[in-house]
Formats: structure tokens, sequence, C-alpha cells
């Protein structure tokens, strides 16, 4: 029997919300968790699994929750995914293994991001770790950055036996777990236990390493002799709007701002000497998760009204649906089909926002109908504005590695996931641009995969 | 960690260090800068790398914020957090031959390593140096030992001519030219000694030092107006055509967190 409606997750007061950055989803305990697993059909011909980037066996995971062997299942889960507290957090499941699944055509989707996000948890609660043995390659490769797609290429890589070093540039681990997204959404703690299990299989990690200025791919070749690379170093290069007022003091890139917060924890100032400040009235630009991170995250640290200003209409935002939720819950003003056109200020300092009001036309390439300009502006006063527009490739491997082969937006090129440099290899959003979590773990297992092949190949 | 070798205090308000760190040392070049975190909190602060000597980076700060204030009270044998590099683009070395160098302030430190290398080139080198007296100026004997020609001017005059840099460039120039100029110091004397040259027909390469987070590109915060179009300092930058900046743009982004500045600053007297 089919039932139609899912078990909602708890989530924060709303009230309590606006003050602090405490998580606001608080997911299943096992009574909630069991309830919901019981609304899986367990298909003979699973949609989800197919629709899951790392192809999660769900079917049999949730069956082991209703069996009561939460061991069993994280252990079951592990094998495609090692960071399920994460990926259960953060992935647009919508639109993946929930947007396939055959209970969501007459109802609600099971939720197997909440399902998955408890096994998780229940893991790091307890301390799971899978006892594995690692038979020692003694070859050395290395992991640049420590994003997603680092953290996976590791852990794949370190499973195969090699000795794995991970460079990060920043003085903390987890790429853009760490720096982009919020503790509301993706406390840090859960990325700091992450990172520790993949140290203690054995993973090194070494912060504060620029490649291709501390070190460059040349020197990790031929002076630190890794036999093999994987470049993992995201897309962290903010788009910029291209008008006019752009530079004014108030003006942040969202990268910018979500850094300095989550980060550098300027929410907690002075304590933390990195300073913040967004005043009463904020207009974020954008329409994916990263705007809804910023706009929620302005309304925490004390702003009165923010907006999200957004090209195309509701239907049309990219973010995750249960993001696009909070933030309404949360009084974030949406106001659609508004184009920025230039930023005003007064002695450099932001002050207004100009916005041509748009209509939508025929549908573009991407599906979805194309926003067109009426002629008709709006000025909305300002004390910040925050860009989030998404994000290039992070320049400097590019830059300074002559070999290395970009298309025009920087993107680096691979065939099989390897890059234009013999055994160096390439995933995650510095190869997609600006993607999710789940798609550069996968793509940093595949290379994994490629990596291993190759270094085989070599030793013949 | 990053152990601290060696400690100068240059004034009261200037200090050197030679800190220990091998991956910034390895690959650095004049004009490469480095960021730093004092402790577990800190805020990432960049600094001109002055010199290099095998693992050791040698860098001068202003104790004028709270961050640098705080860097200022270890001493050899302590440690920093964080200590990140060599950043940014290697100082552009121009083939003219008579180089001038301007320095405001602490500005002589970033200049250093640019001036020797010209020195270092063959290049005939003229400094001149300002700060508010004689115990600001700082570098002065280092520079001696390479420089073909030395000016000084002080505020109060307690050495050299007493005025700006802009004041003893004026003079020279009714005397002297100069194929090329490099200036480094305070945002309002870049700009003037800029303005200056512009009119002697002297290009004027500066270093520019925004308010910077990562260092590498990502976040924005280091932007700077170059003839109109938007650079990164810390990866496109320092060093930039002086001409071109928009230097009132970046005074205000530059004091956009002076009274955050001032609270963090409280917390340490
Ligand atoms: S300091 Fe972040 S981009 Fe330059």
């Amino acid at each position: 029997m089919i039932i139609k409606d899912k078990v909602k997750m708890p989530v924060l007061n709303k009230k309590i919300r606006q003050t602090n950055f405490e998580e606001v989803a608080c997911g299943y305990d096992i009574e909630l968790a069991k309830l919901e697993a019981k609304r899986c059909l367990d298909c003979k011909n699973p949609k989800c699994i197919a629709a899951c980037p790392v192809q999660v066996p769900i079917p049999e995971f949730i069956k082991l929750i209703l069996e009561d062997k939460l061991d069993e299942a994280y252990y079951k889960i592990y094998e495609d995914n090692i960071l399920p507290a994460i990926c259960g957090r953060v992935c647009p499941q919508e639109k993946q293994c929930e947007g396939a699944c055959i209970v969501g055509i007459k109802g609600d989707s099971v939720s197997i991001g909440a399902l998955e996000r408890f096994i998780g948890d229940y893991a790091l609660d307890n301390d799971l770790s899978k006892n594995e043995t690692i038979i020692e390659k003694n070859i050395k490769v290395a992991v640049i950055g420590s994003g997603p797609a680092g953290l996976s290429a590791s852990a794949s890589l370190r499973r195969l036996g090699y000795d794995v070093t991970v460079y990060e540039a920043l003085h903390d681990f987890g790429g853009v777990l760490k720096y982009g997204i919020p503790d509301f959404r993706l406390p840090k703690n859960i990325v700091t236990t992450e990172i520790n299990k993949l140290r203690t299989m054995g993973v090194k990690f070494e912060k504060n390493v620029i490649i291709g200025k501390s070190i460059t791919i040349d020197q990790l070749l031929n002076e630190y002799n890794y036999q093999s690379i994987f470049l993992g170093t995201g897309a962290g290069l903010p788009s910029s709007l291209k008008i006019k007022g752009e530079n004014f003091s108030g003006v942040y890139y969202a990268n910018e701002f979500l850094t300095r917060v989550n980060l550098m924890k300027s929410h907690t100032f002075p304590k933390n000497p990195t300073p913040v400040k967004v005043g009463d009235n904020v207009a974020v630009v954008g329409g994916g998760n990263v705007a809804m991170d910023a706009a929620r995250t302005a309304k925490r640290l004390g702003a009165k009204n923010v907006f999200i200003l957004y090209r195309r209409d509701m239907d049309a935002l990219p973010a995750r649906l249960e993001e696009i939720h909070h933030a309404i819950e949360e009084g974030i003003d949406f106001r659609l089909l508004k184009n920025p056109v230039e930023l005003i200020g007064d002695k450099y300092i932001v002050k207004q926002v100009k916005c041509e009001i748009m209509e939508l036309g025929e549908p573009d390439k991407s599906g979805r109908r194309r926003p067109i300009g009426t002629n008709k502006y709006e000025i909305i006063d300002i004390d910040s504005c925050i860009i989030s527009i998404g994000q290039l490739p992070n320049p400097i491997l590019r830059e300074s590695t002559d070999k290395l082969d970009v298309d025009d937006w920087g993107r680096i090129k691979t065939n099989v996931h390897m890059t234009s440099i013999d055994g160096v290899f390439a995933g995650g959003d510095v190869v997609s641009g600006a993607a999710t979590v789940i798609l550069a773990m996968g793509a940093g297992k595949e290379a994994a995969v490629e990596m291993d092949k190759y270094i085989q190949s070599k030793k013949q | 960690m990053y152990e601290i070798i060696s400690k100068k205090v240059l004034n009261k308000d200037v200090d050197l260090m030679q800190i220990k760190a091998p991956l910034v040392a390895k690959n650095a070049k004049p004009g490469h800068f480095i960021i730093l975190r004092v402790d577990e909190n800190g805020e990432r602060i960049p600094l001109t790398i002055t010199e290099v000597s095998d693992d050791l980076v040698t860098i001068i700060y202003q104790k004028l914020g709270f961050s640098t204030r705080l860097l200022g009270k270890l001493q050899v044998g302590d440690s920093i957090s964080d200590f990140v590099g060599p950043l940014g683009k290697a100082s552009h070395i121009v083939n003219e031959h008579k180089i001038i160098g301007v320095a405001g302030g602490v500005g002589a430190a970033p200049l250093f390593p640019q001036l020797k290398e010209y020195k270092r080139l063959g290049k005939h080198v003229t400094l001149v140096i300002g700060a508010r007296s004689k115990e600001h100026i700082i570098l002065l004997d280092d520079y001696k030992e390479f420089c073909d020609e030395i000016y000084i001017a002080t505020d109060n005059g307690s050495l050299g001519q007493k005025g700006f840099v802009t004041d003893v460039l004026q003079t020279l120039y009714q005397t002297h030219t100069y194929d090329h100029a490099i200036a480094i110091g305070p945002l309002v004397m870049m700009k003037s000694t800029v303005e200056l040259n512009k009119k002697h027909g002297i290009k004027t390469d500066v270093s520019l030092n925004p308010i910077m987070i990562d260092g590498t590109g990502m976040c924005g915060n280091c932007r700077v107006s170059i003839g109109g179009k938007t650079f990164f300092a810390c990866v496109d930058g320092p060093d930039f055509p002086g001409e071109e900046v928009d230097f009132d743009e970046l005074i205000a982004r530059q004091s956009y967190y002076k009274d955050e500045e001032h609270i963090c600053n409280l917390g340490l007297e």
C-alpha cells in the first residue's frame, strides 16, 4: 500500500533561527526514520538508484533500517558514498533519487535524503567506521583541494592502497563544505569528523599549500615523486554582474560574504576579529543555493529586510526546494523578475540597486522561459548587496601550469578524467563548472579508478 | 605552525620577523606576498615578502591594526598558526635604465626586493624615502648598500628634507630625469606620486594592498579598478600601473571596516 504523505522532518522554530546559526532541519529519530522507511516500495527496478550520481543502493539500505540493522545500512551506503551525513543534507534530492521515486508519482516521494542523513548521523554519533584492511602499495599520489571531489578521490585512492597526500590552500580542510555552506545547513563539526575519519584511514592532509605557487605541478611530479595527481580545486572564482558600481564598498560576492562568516566566523566578531557588516537592507542577486545561503545568513546577522533579486520566476529558481522553503519561512523577500542593472552609491559606498523589470518570453536552451527586459525600472534602497550568480574554476592552477588545457570558461579539459598533462587527472567543479557536492564526489571516485589504471599500466 | 626564527624592532611601530616556511620560500620571487594568521581565530592578513634565505621568509609589518599588533607581541621561538604563499604575481621588472623608487613609511619594505632586483640587473637605482620622522625611516642602511642615490623626506624634518616624498621629487625633477618609477606606501602617497610623475612623463608601478581573505582569487574582496576594469589584486597584482588605478575607490574599500578595527584594537588595550 502506498502511503502518500511523507514523514516531515522536525525543524528549528522560525523565531529562534533568525538569531543563531544552528542547524534548521533537525533530522529524523529512529521512530520517524522507520515510519518513513516503510513508505519505500522496494521496487524491482529501482529508478532512484539510476538517478543517483553515485548509484547508492537505496532500497537496500532503507530495508536495513526497517530491520534495525543501522550499522549495516551505513556500510551499504558507504560503499558508494563516503559522506552520507553531508550528502543527505546538501544533495538536490528532488532532482535526483527522490525525483525518480515511484511513490512520488501519486504522493510525496520517499524522503531518501532524510533517511541517508539519518544513517550518516547515526554513524557519526556512534563512531562507526568500516574495518577495512588496506594493502599498502607504497606509491605516492597527490590530491589537490580538500573539497568534495578531493575527499572522495582520496578515500578511493587510499582504499586501493596508495599513499595519499591532500594539499589544501586555505587554513582549514573541506573546501566549499567549510567556506561555502553555512552551519545552519551543514554543521562544520560533521565535516571535521568526516575528515578525521580519512586521517584515521591513513590519508595525509597538508594545509596552507597552494599548488601552482608553493609547489608547482611540475615539482610535485618530478621533485616529490608523486606518480599521479588529482586536481579537485573547485569553482571558486565569483562571476560578476558587470554593471556599474560593482566595486563599491558594501557590495560582496557571495564567496567573500560566506567565507567571512563560515570560515572566518565573523558572526562571532570581535571574538573572531574578521568583521562583516550587512546593515538593515540587503539585496542578494541570484536564485541558486548559494544565494539562499547568503540571504539566510544576512538575516541571521541582523538584517531587517533581505531581498532575493532574480531575473526569472519562482518556478525557475535553481536552489534546492527545501532551502527555498526555509528561506520563505525565515522571511526572505523574493523579488522576482528583477534584473540589477546598476548599483548606485555615495562616496563609494552602495546605497541603492536599480533593477530592470523583466517578463518571461519563449523557453531558452535550458528549457526555462527566457527573461526579457521591459525597459521599466525600479530602484531599491539597500545597505549591502551580495552577488551570487555563479562561480567559475579557480584561476591559479591554470595560470601557473603551462601545459594544462582549459576551455573558454577556464574549466580543465579532460579525457576519461585525465588532463592534458600525463598522469594528472581532474574532477569536480574545476572540470564541470559549479555543480553539486555529489557530482564532484562521483567524479573524484571515478577519477581515482582511472588513476589506479594509469599507475598500474605504467608499472608493466 | 610556523616558527619565528628572528625578530628585530625597527622602530616603535614596525618590526621585522624571519619565519620558517620552506614551502613559501621555495618559489618566492620579488613582489610576491604571503598571508598569515597569528592564531587559531586570527584574521588572514597579507604582507609582502621582503627577503628569502633558504627556508626563512622575512616580513616587515606595521603594528597598526589588531592582527599586526597581536603579531608584534610574539617573540623568537613562538609560532604563528598559518603562513601561506608565495601569492600574487612576481614584480614586472621593466627594461629601463634609470629607476626611481619612492617609499612611504612601511612601504620601504615591499619596495626593497624590487629595487634590489633592478640593481642586480645592473640598473641605476635612486631611492626617495619618506616617513613621519627619523625613527620611522626603515631599512635605510640596507638600502644604502646598493642604491646609487638616496633622498630622504620627513614630515617633521628630523631627517632629510622637511615635507613629503613628492616635495623631494619635485625638486629632483628640475635637474634629473628618470625612465621608470616604483612607488609603494600609503594610498594617498602613491596617488600623489603617480599624479606628479604623470606630469613629468614617468610611468609609475604601484603595489596595492587591499583587504584580502583567501589570497587565491576566490572571494573578490581584494578587487580593484584598473583602467576601468576589475582585477583581483591577490592573483592579478599586487603590482599595477599607477596611472590606471582608481585610488579613490580603493581608499574607500580600504577603510570600510575602520570602526570594526577600532573595536578589535580596544580589546588589546
Ligand atoms: S583575496 Fe580573495 S580574491 Fe583576492
